[in-house]
Formats: C-alpha cells, sequence, structure tokens
C-alpha cells in the first residue's frame, strides 16, 4: 500500500520510494528512507494535503506525492 | 521571509557572499525553523526579522559582535535540510560552507528534534573540521521532558556541543567561547565522519586522489568526490565558478568519474544518492538513539489537538476566515482614533509650519509647493497609513510567530494544487495584506521558478494596507449607510477580499495551463510546534521592521508625488489647471468603464503609493489646490455624490482599487525579484486589464437592470 492511503491515526513503515528527481530529494532530505516510521496524523478541510510524524517532526505531504511512497501497516506497539 | 530592511535593503547579501575584512569569519547554518535567525539576532544585535515558518531567511544577512576583546563577522546561511542542493538556499550554504572556508561553522539545531537535525549536521560535518553543534530550544526540550545527553552527543560527533536557549540569551556567552577557541586553534579537529558501504567507499578513491591534486584537502576532496558520484551537477557548476576546476575540461578527472560510475553500474548501484542518504540517516539514528532520552512519549500532544481543531473539516476554513476577518476588524476600528489625532496633529503643525517659513522670507514659490504639496502629502499618507501598520504588522507577527501560518498553507493547499500552484502562495499573499511589495519579496519561500513567478506576479490581487482605508471609505459610504457598523463593513471587505483570492486562484490557473505551464511541484511543508510569541518583541519588532520599513518608502515616493500633484494643480493652461486637463482627457475612457475621469488620473497619480487615490479625487472634486482632508464621511459622500457617483461607480471604484497596476514599489521589487522587464510588464497588464474588464462588465449589467 502507499503512503496516502494509511489512515487517520493509523502507522506505518516506509518499504520504497517511487519518487524521482526533486521530489524523491526532498523525501530524502526529510529522512524517509526505507524502515522510516510514519503515523498519519491528520488531513486538510479538503482531504489533500494530510500531515505525517516523521521522525520527530509533523510534515504535510500531498496525497499526490504520498501515494510515492510505498509503505505496511504497523501496530501501534512497535511505533516507539 | 526577507521582509525588513536588511533582509531586502543593503544589509543582505544575495546568492553571493564574498567577506573582505580580516575578522574571523563564523558561519551559521542550521534547518528552517529552529531558532537560527533568533540566534543570530540576540549575538550580533542586528534586527534581521525571524519567523516561526520554515524557510524565512532566503538572502543572508551579515554581521559582528565581539568576544574577549575580539571581533567576529557572523553570516547567516539560509535554512536547509541537507546540503545537496535541490533548492538555491541549500546551493547557497553548501558553497559559503565549502568555498568560504570560514572560520568556524555554528550548525544550529533543534533540541527537540535532534534526530532529523543530525541529518544535516553530518553533513557539514563532512565538509569541515571546524564545527560547532549549537542546541537550541533547549528550554522547550526540557518542558517536553526531553534529556539529552551532551557529553555522550560531543563524543559521538567529535565537536563541541553547546546548548542554548537564545530567546533568553541562555548558553550564548558559552557558544561565543567555544566559537572563539574552535576559530583560533590550530588543533587539527577530528569528528566523525561517515563512512559509506565498501562499494561506494571502493568508488570514492577512484575520484578523491584527482581531486586531492587539484585543491590538496582531504577532507573536501572526499566531499566532492561523493558528491560526483552523486552526479551533482548544481556542484559542477560551483567548482568551476570558485575554484577554476572544470570537470568536463579536466581529463584524468573526467576519465577517473566515468570509470567510478562504471563501477557503480557494475555493483548495481544506479540511485547513488539514496545510499548516501540512507547512510547518514541510518547514523542519525544510531547517534541519537544513543543520546537522547525522551521521558514523556506524549510530548507532542498538544499541537496535535490544536491542529485536529484547526485543521478540522467543518472548522477548520470558517476559523481562518474569521481570524482573518477579525485582524482586519481591530485594524480598522483601532486604527481610527489614532488616524484622527495624528491627522489633526500633522495639519496642526501646518499654520505654524508657514510662520516659520515666513519667518524666513521664503518666497511663495517655494513655500507652496514645499507646504500644500509636499508637507500635506506626507501628513496625509503617515496619518492614514501608520496607525493601521502599527497594529496589522504586529497582529500579523503573533501569528507568523506562534506558528499558525504554515497551517494556514496547510488548509488552503488545496485550492492552490487545483490551480497548479503551491500552498505557500497564501502565505505570500497574507503577506501582501500588508504590503505587495514585501509579498513578492516573501515569494522567494517558494522553491520552484515557475511556481514563484505566478505568485508574484499575482500578488497584486490581494489589496495591501495602502488600499484598504480607500476600500473601506467606499464600503462605509456606500453599502451600509452612514451609521456604520465595524462588523458589517469588516464583513464586507473580507467578501472583497475573498474575491481578491479568488481572481489569484483563477488567474494562476489560466497562467499555469497557459505562459507558464507545468506540474505542481512536491509541496512539503514542516508545521513548527506551537510557540508562544513574545509579545513585547513582536511589537518592538514588526513596528521597527516592518511599520517604519513600509512607512519610510511610502513617504519617499508621496513627497515627489505631492510636489508633482501640486504642479498639476496649480500650473495653468487657459483657464483651466494640468489636473483638469488631464481629467477631461480620461473621462470618456473612464465613463465608458463605470468610473470618471477624476477617478482613473487618481488612480494613475496614485502609482507612487495608492493611499493618496483619495485624496487626488477629492482634491479634483473641489478643484482646490491642495489635498484636503476631511473629517466626516457624511460630508465626503455628500461630495462625492453631487459629483455624480451612485452605487455603480462605487462598486466600480472599489472593484478597480482591488484590480489595478501594482504601485511603484512593488513594480520595482517585481522588476529587481524576476530580473524581467517582461513579467514586470506582465505583472502591470495583467490586474490593469481585468479591472478594466470587470469594470465595464458592472458598468453594462448596470445598464441592462
Amino acid at each position: 500500500m502507499s503512503l496516502n492511503e494509511l489512515q487517520l491515526g493509523e502507522y506505518g513503515v516506509v518499504k520504497a520510494i517511487h519518487a524521482t528527481d526533486k521530489v524523491r530529494r526532498r523525501f530524502l532530505d526529510l529522512g524517509i528512507v526505507p524502515n522510516t516510521k510514519v503515523k498519519c496524523l491528520y488531513r486538510s478541510p479538503f482531504k489533500d494535503p494530510t500531515a505525517y510524524f516523521i521522525r520527530g517532526t509533523t510534515i504535510a505531504l500531498r496525497n499526490e506525492d504520498a501515494s510515492l511512497i510505498e509503505i505496511t501497516r504497523m501496530e501501534e506497539s512497535s511505533w516507539a | 521571509m526577507g521582509l525588513t530592511a536588511s533582509g531586502t535593503g543593503f544589509k543582505s547579501v544575495d546568492k553571493k557572499i564574498h567577506i573582505t575584512h580580516s575578522n574571523k569569519v563564523i558561519a551559521l547554518a542550521g534547518n528552517p525553523n529552529v531558532g537560527k535567525s533568533t540566534v543570530f539576532n540576540e549575538l550580533t544585535g542586528l534586527n534581521q526579522h525571524t519567523g516561526n515558518w520554515p524557510g524565512k531567511t532566503v538572502s543572508n544577512a551579515e554581521g559582528t559582535y565581539s568576544y574577549g576583546n575580539e571581533e567576529f563577522t557572523l553570516i547567516d546561511l539560509p535554512g536547509t535540510y541537507s546540503l545537496l542542493a535541490s533548492s538555491v538556499e541549500e546551493e547557497v550554504a553548501r558553497d559559503f560552507i565549502c568555498f568560504e572556508n570560514p572560520d568556524t561553522t555554528i550548525i544550529v539545531a533543534d533540541a527537540t528534534n535532534l534526530e532529523r537535525n543530525l541529518n544535516l549536521i553530518l553533513q557539514i560535518m563532512e565538509l569541515t573540521d571546524h564545527a560547532i553543534l549549537c542546541l537550541n530550544l533547549l528550554d522547550e526540550a526540557k518542558k517536553k521532558k526531553i534529556d539529552i545527553d551532551f557529553r555522550k552527543l560531543s563524543y559521538s560527533l567529535g565537536i563541541f556541543v553547546v546548548g542554548t536557549s537564545a530567546r533568553s540569551h541562555q548558553g550564548l556567552d558559552e557558544l561565543m567561547e567555544k566559537t572563539k577557541i574552535v576559530s583560533h586553534t590550530e588543533l587539527e579537529f577530528k569528528p566523525f565522519e561517515v563512512s559509506y558501504s565498501e562499494v561506494i567507499e571502493t568508488a570514492l578513491s577512484m575520484i578523491q586522489p584527482e581531486i586531492e591534486n587539484l585543491i590538496h584537502d582531504p577532507k573536501k576532496s572526499r566531499w566532492i568526490s561523493l558528491q560526483l558520484l552523486d552526479r551533482n551537477t548544481s556542484l559542477s557548476k560551483s567548482l568551476c565558478d570558485h575554484l577554476q576546476i572544470d570537470i568536463l575540461e579536466n581529463k584524468s578527472l573526467k576519465v577517473a568519474t566515468q570509470e567510478a560510475h562504471r563501477y557503480l553500474r557494475e555493483q548495481g548501484i544506479t540511485e547513488v544518492s539514496d545510499y548516501i542518504v540512507s547512510t547518514i540517516v541510518k547514523e542519525s539514528e544510531r547517534i541519537y538513539k544513543n543520546c537522547v532520552t525522551i521521558h514523556d512519549e506524549k510530548y507532542n500532544e498538544k499541537t496535535e489537538k490544536v491542529d485536529h481543531f484547526i485543521t478540522s473539516k467543518w472548522f477548520g476554513i470558517p476559523l481562518m476566515l474569521l481570524l482573518l476577518g477579525g485582524i482586519f476588524w481591530l485594524t480598522i476600528v483601532g486604527s481610527n482614533y489614532p488616524s484622527a489625532l495624528l491627522s489633526d496633529l500633522l495639519f496642526g503643525i501646518q499654520p505654524y509650519l508657514v510662520d516659520f517659513l515666513n519667518w524666513f522670507h521664503t518666497p511663495s514659490w517655494i513655500l507652496d509647493p514645499l507646504v500644500y504639496g509636499v508637507y500635506q502629502t506626507l501628513a496625509w499618507v503617515v496619518s492614514v497609513m501608520l496607525p493601521p501598520m502599527a497594529i496589522f504588522f504586529p497582529l500579523f507577527t503573533l501569528l507568523e510567530d506562534s506558528g499558525f501560518l504554515p497551517r494556514i498553507a496547510f488548509n488552503m493547499d488545496h485550492l492552490f494544487q487545483k490551480a497548479s500552484c503551491h500552498g505557500k502562495q497564501s502565505l505570500t499573499m497574507c503577506m501582501g495584506f500588508g504590503c505587495n511589495a514585501c509579498g513578492v519579496v516573501g515569494c522567494r519561500i517558494i522553491d520552484s521558478p515557475r511556481e514563484r513567478l505566478i505568485a508574484i506576479i499575482t500578488n497584486n490581487f490581494v489589496p495591501c494596507n495602502g488600499r484598504f482605508p480607500t476600500l473601506i471609505a467606499i464600503i462605509t459610504m456606500f453599502f451600509i449607510g452612514m451609521h456604520s457598523n465595524p462588523l458589517i463593513s469588516s464583513f464586507i471587505l473580507t467578501m472583497v477580499i475573498l474575491l481578491g483570492i479568488v481572481m489569484t486562484l483563477i488567474v494562476s490557473k489560466v497562467l499555469s495551463k497557459t505562459v507558464l505551464k507545468g506540474y505542481p511541484s512536491s509541496f512539503v511543508l514542516e508545521l513548527p510546534p506551537y510557540r508562544r510569541p513574545q509579545i513585547g518583541k513582536v511589537i518592538v519588532r514588526s513596528i521597527f521592521d516592518r511599520t517604519i520599513f513600509v512607512l519610510g518608502r511610502a513617504m519617499m515616493v508621496a513627497a515627489p508625488a505631492g510636489l508633482l500633484i501640486w504642479m498639476l494643480a496649480n500650473i495653468h493652461v487657459g483657464s483651466l489647471s494640468l489636473l483638469a486637463h488631464l481629467t477631461s482627457f480620461f473621462d470618456p475612457f473612464a465613463r465608458f468603464i463605470g468610473l470618471d475621469g477624476v477617478i482613473l488620473m487618481a488612480f494613475i497619480l496614485g502609482f507612487p503609493a495608492n493611499e493618496i487615490v483619495m485624496p487626488i479625487i477629492i482634491m479634483s472634486y473641489l478643484a482646490t489646490n491642495t489635498l484636503v482632508e476631511f473629517d466626516s464621511l457624511f460630508a465626503l459622500k455628500d461630495l462625492l455624490v453631487s459629483h455624480g457617483w451612485t452605487i455603480v461607480t462605487s462598486l466600480c471604484a472599489l472593484v478597480f482599487t482591488l484590480f489595478h497596476f501594482p504601485c511603484g514599489t512593488t513594480c520595482l521589487t517585481i522588476k529587481k525579484e524576476t530580473g524581467s522587464f517582461k513579467w514586470t510588464i506582465i505583472s502591470i497588464l495583467l490586474p490593469t486589464f481585468i479591472g478594466i474588464l470587470l469594470c465595464f462588465l458592472i458598468k453594462m449589467v448596470s445598464t441592462f437592470i
């Protein structure tokens, strides 16, 4: 599944990044690499973008961009 | 955000930074929004604006401070997440640390979010041995019960680590002390160095000797080689500019690079940057876990709760509109009284000024234009502009400092995405409410050139402080009756502003479908934790940095404009003044679009500063020779109605106030920011055309009703 499919309050682990060029660079800069844990926090009133908790920071991504990040769902217990 | 004298004026150093003095040079680097500019301000005392949202410093400010009888020059580099140079800011920061060889680089990091910050820290340490880590926001970290083992961290990184709370000046003395030590010492520091996988290290060793032959610096050679492995094209250009090394010209280097790439391909590695970044991220994670303990895992809950509300489906947008309306309401109501007071004062001084000049036997051909032209215009501009700005800018800065602005961008982004532009444009629009020239400068926060250009061209569609008085006066006189209720008037004003916003989106969409084609770039926005703004500092800073700055600029254009207007009103050709001639010249066309010659001419003469549009209209109707001040809107309405103003005229005037050419200062700023004459002309023609078209439509519709 991809990151944009994660529901509010759900947790996930990054498996792969399918973005290219600048978008890929941006993701890497933010520390979004395989095995990074993410939590889906909230969506904007128009349902897009969505805010995620990634490596101690709240980062907003457009759903279109988030769809380029492949993840697997994770239990809350494995978050910390 | 580069909104200030220091950000836009002589103190800013754009793109290339060259140091000429003999002081020790200290670079200040760090992620966006870690209080880097606060550290800078606290150290240098130079007031450079800081804000609680990412990507503020886009040009570099420079300042000095002394410590222990010695002067240090501090360079505030743009905030960046990495040095891999995917944006101009990263390129500036990287080139400075790499090629200008600062004596020390202070890396400012957020103590509440060390893990992500370590990414940049490790990258900078690949470039220079002379680094110090300044762990800022320590007070916040303590509040959130984040425990950082400084000794372990310092040991792991191999550099000094100093904890600071720059807002309350804590830890800065130690920072200056350590900076002095590092910048003076000849000792070889041996900071921690990231090692990569065997394959990458092998490939590195194929290029590194070639670079070392050229620059004789093992550390930088290693780093440059790494970038060459990553095919970093912007670095190749910088190498050429700074060190006169042309990679394509240097044969042995070219061969070595090609061989290294072939080797990597054979080993199945295509995306080198992934390996580099992953390694750094993993090292960051390791060091972080080693040195930081979080006692309260739920420390982020407060911000999350507030955000849930602010970004919620039902409350998000109304809340923002309410807040915007509230700010306007406060600005309108709050500035009424001080405006009247100021204008009483300034116009009260005028007779004394006349007496004073007469005492010197100043001839009337000097006295008249000076007092009735220049002074009166200035007095008008100051009394109309100063109070609203002194209220609006501090309020806006409070929003900025508290961290609310990025949430606005978050809530609004979808609309901007639909218009193929960037959510951050909503922030530059907000800034435009204060001053369009400031908003245009602010567009630097948008990375993609295409989206930045759209934001610059459309910034003028939101009315600035200079146009508010005109809008408010017209609304009060013609749309809500004379018993003005500030609530209704701010509601109508909010509607007018919404019209401007809708037009911004439409025009942005049209531009990105036609002349500025392209896909929206990625939208990555950090939502920083809310911070309690320092109210005292906010007021002082926004008054000095923004209010006085904008007012000063407005006065500079208003003074000559006042002289020109006086001359037009007082030089007669035949029986009529030049002003009257101009008015009758514009009249036929103006009536065609629902205005009249006086209104249109007032907008043209108001090119230097929109504030003087209304005074010129009044002056022309009264056929007086000088600007006239009206203390009552009743009298003003009577005057306008007696000159043929109807509800249609006022509607057209309202629309034309919103949509016409940007003021002189904004035009100059657009030219400076885009570096293009063509886009400046387009920015002038586009809103003017839309204004004329809308006014014409209103006029047409009204004749058929």
